[in-house]
């Protein structure tokens, strides 16, 4: 109990050790810390149209994803492959996208995104099989399509799916039909309700039915799970598994339907990595996974915003992330040392 | 070209390509050997490659050498000090350990370089030819007129093997890696010999990065190591946890990089991606059918005390 009390406190501070860090960081590298961080702060909450547009923005995909890695690690499953069906996602979209003209809006839309989330899906297709056939662990399997992902969206924006003069190296645009509508008076598209929508079902999942009852038995000591005979271990991992890359690959539909209506290359500035962060600060529970995410969402903002207006590179903003998450693990491990029970991060069990 | 030439120019890429990712699978063998999954490695191959650049610059490729490996065991300690001495999950320590090199790579190199980048100031490691093996048809281009860095790793493989695998050091390493609670109950201090592991793994990964950067791509770029690592680990596993057979699969992944340039001699016009994905599917279904049928450290992955399973 004492754990649950100390966990914001751990989150809080995580995030502003993080802070802290790139703060000194910058100063000794002789950069102005005072400016870079206004500059951080302006970028995510400085108005109003920063907030929706770009901190709100960003989180949008952080959240799915996060959610989707908790969904995994919930059942002892290590999802690190997100990129990669993030970009599955969003190649299916794109195609779906291209194809829509001639549809209205409440067909392009919901096809728009169910070839996203079924993008996502199919990408996982093989770290199942390999883990349920073969004992391959999906850590590695995933982790390794992410690659074989970047190379065919590669592939996609200079072969198949290439705009019509074939000179630059992007999908032709989406229909009109096929883009998400943006919240009134913001650069906000509507795949952010989707996302806390997705939040509130998950919560509801996890926290009132059997299934997530027994998602959580399994990841939390397999062994006693399969043994009990209650909990059927390879079809709940693979659900998990499968679930959780559709929410990639629906944030990979999001950001060309909502965002860049388009496929490029590097379409996601590692969303899928960051994701990791959002859904450890949360604790892997969705509620909590919306508010992190917004958090990341506001340094990936912040970022951008950093390197036009105080011409700091905005990767230095991933060792903000590194350190949060780094310290969220350290504050749990130390926890758990002192209360000797484990905490859901503790699930993945399955890692050898 | 004829076909013997073409043979030649693969294996000598595929030598070239395999010699960092070698490296780096044989640190990881050591590391996991003790029970350790160090993902961190992409990360400490990075900055071996960044230390690599910058050692380079200022005192020439030895001193490249040298700082490359200084950063990766940098990055590995770490990672040790939160996976090991903390007894945090490994897996989620090594991808943020990871994620962390990668912003603080791109930002020094930044701030190092400026914007111009390193462009072609790096003095690197020629390759150097060993007279009569060197003249060998087909082989002799590939193992013998290479840079020093692969003679290099053609040497330390075989130390790594004999360290493990017949020496009391190397004992208590696997006892460590396969039941930690009866190692430490042997008088093995176990939390020691892990991050000691993961420590010589880290400077292996460096040297991998450096000699990414000195030996086979003259310069650095942002995120340049592309998954190498990671690869590394799956090569790990294709190794069977043995440096040996580490070297083997990281030679069958430079093989199958390096078929793209015998598809350009025959006049196959590929899509260059294709080959770029072609090493990734390989490994994994390499993967598919090797394990299961071999046996990984018993205690990999899990914390010393054994407490879960």
């Amino acid at each position: 109990m004492r754990g649950n009390l100390r966990a914001p406190g751990i989150g809080l501070a995580a995030v502003l050790g993080g802070v802290l860090l790139l703060s000194l960081g910058l100063e000794a590298a002789g950069y102005d810390a005072p400016a870079a961080l206004a500059a951080l702060w302006d970028g995510a909450f400085g108005s109003w149209r920063a907030f929706t547009g770009a901190t709100l923005l960003r989180a949008t995909p952080l959240i799915l994803i996060g959610l989707g890695f908790a969904l995994a690690l919930r059942g002892g499953a290590l999802n690190i492959g997100a990129e990669g069906q993030f970009y599955a996602g969003a190649i299916a979209a794109t195609w779906m996208g291209v194809h829509a003209a001639q549809w209205p809006g409440w067909v392009a839309l919901p096809l728009v995104a169910g070839a996203g989330l079924a993008g996502g899906a199919f990408w996982m297709a093989l770290p199942v099989i390999l883990r349920l056939r073969f004992g391959v662990l999906e850590v590695i399997s995933t982790l390794l399509l992410n690659f074989v992902a970047e190379a065919l969206v590669s592939l996609m924006v200079q072969g198949p799916l290439q705009e019509p003069t074939g000179v630059y190296p992007q999908s032709a645009p989406i229909a009109m039909a096929a883009r998400l509508p943006l919240l009134p008076g913001t650069r906000l598209h509507a795949g952010f309700l989707v996302a806390l929508v997705a939040a509130a079902a998950l919560s509801w999942i996890f926290a009132r039915t059997w299934w997530g009852f027994r998602l959580r038995a399994l990841g939390e000591g397999p062994r006693a799970a399969e043994v009990s005979g209650r909990v059927p271990a390879g079809r709940m991992v693979a659900m998990a598994l499968f679930g959780s890359a559709a929410l990639a690959g629906l944030a990979g539909a999001f950001e060309v339907s909502g965002v860049s209506y388009a496929l490029y290359q590097n379409l996601s500035p590692g969303y899928g990595f960051t994701a990791i962060g959002v859904a450890l600060l949360a604790r892997l529970r969705p509620s909590a996974i919306v508010l992190t995410g917004v958090v990341f969402g506001a340094l990936e903002a912040g970022a951008g915003a950093m390197q036009r207006d105080a011409g700091i590179p905005a990767v230095a903003v991933y060792v903000v992330e590194a350190t949060i998450i780094i310290v969220v693990l350290l504050g749990q491990a130390l926890a758990r040392r002192g209360e000797g029970r484990a905490s859901p991060v503790d699930a993945p069990d399955a890692v050898a | 070209m004829e076909p013997l030439a073409v043979a030649a120019d693969v294996l000598l890429a595929a030598v070239g390509i395999a010699t960092p990712l070698a490296l780096a699978a044989t640190g990881e063998t050591i590391a996991e050997r003790s029970g350790v999954v160090n993902l961190g490695i992409e990360g400490a191959m990075l900055s071996g490659a960044l230390g690599g650049a910058i050692g380079a610059t200022l005192a020439g490729p030895a001193g490249g050498l040298a700082l490359g490996i200084l950063a990766g065991v940098a990055v590995a300690a770490l990672f040790a000090a939160v996976a090991v001495g903390a007894g945090a999950d490994q897996i989620i320590s090594g991808t943020a350990v990871t994620l962390g090199s990668v912003g603080l790579t791109g930002t020094i190199y930044r701030q190092f370089y400026g914007a111009a980048g390193v462009g072609l100031s790096i003095p690197t490691l020629p390759p150097v030819p060993i007279p009569g093996l060197s003249g060998i048809p087909l082989l002799g281009a590939a193992f013998f007129a290479q840079p020093i860095t692969t003679y290099l790793t053609f040497g330390l493989i075989p130390l790594a093997w004999w360290t493990i695998f017949r020496t009391r050091p190397g004992l208590a390493l696997r006892a460590a890696g396969e039941d930690p609670v009866a190692a430490r109950a042997a008088g093995v201090p176990v939390r020691l010999t892990r991050s000691v592991a993961v420590l010589v793994g880290g400077a292996f990964a460096g040297l991998a990065g450096a000699t990414l950067v000195l030996a086979q791509v003259g310069t650095f770029a942002e995120r340049m190591t592309a998954g190498r690592g990671f690869i590394a680990i799956a090569i790990v596993v294709l190794g069977r946890w043995n440096p040996v057979g580490a070297a083997l699969a990281a030679l069958l992944f430079g093989l199958a990089t390096a078929l793209q340039f015998a598809f350009q001699a025959a006049g196959l016009r590929v899509p260059y991606q294709l080959f770029l994905m072609f090493p990734y599917l390989l490994t994994l279904l390499a993967l598919a059918g090797v394990v299961g049928r071999v046996k990984a450290p018993a205690a990999l992955g899990k914390q010393e005390e054994g407490e879960r399973d």
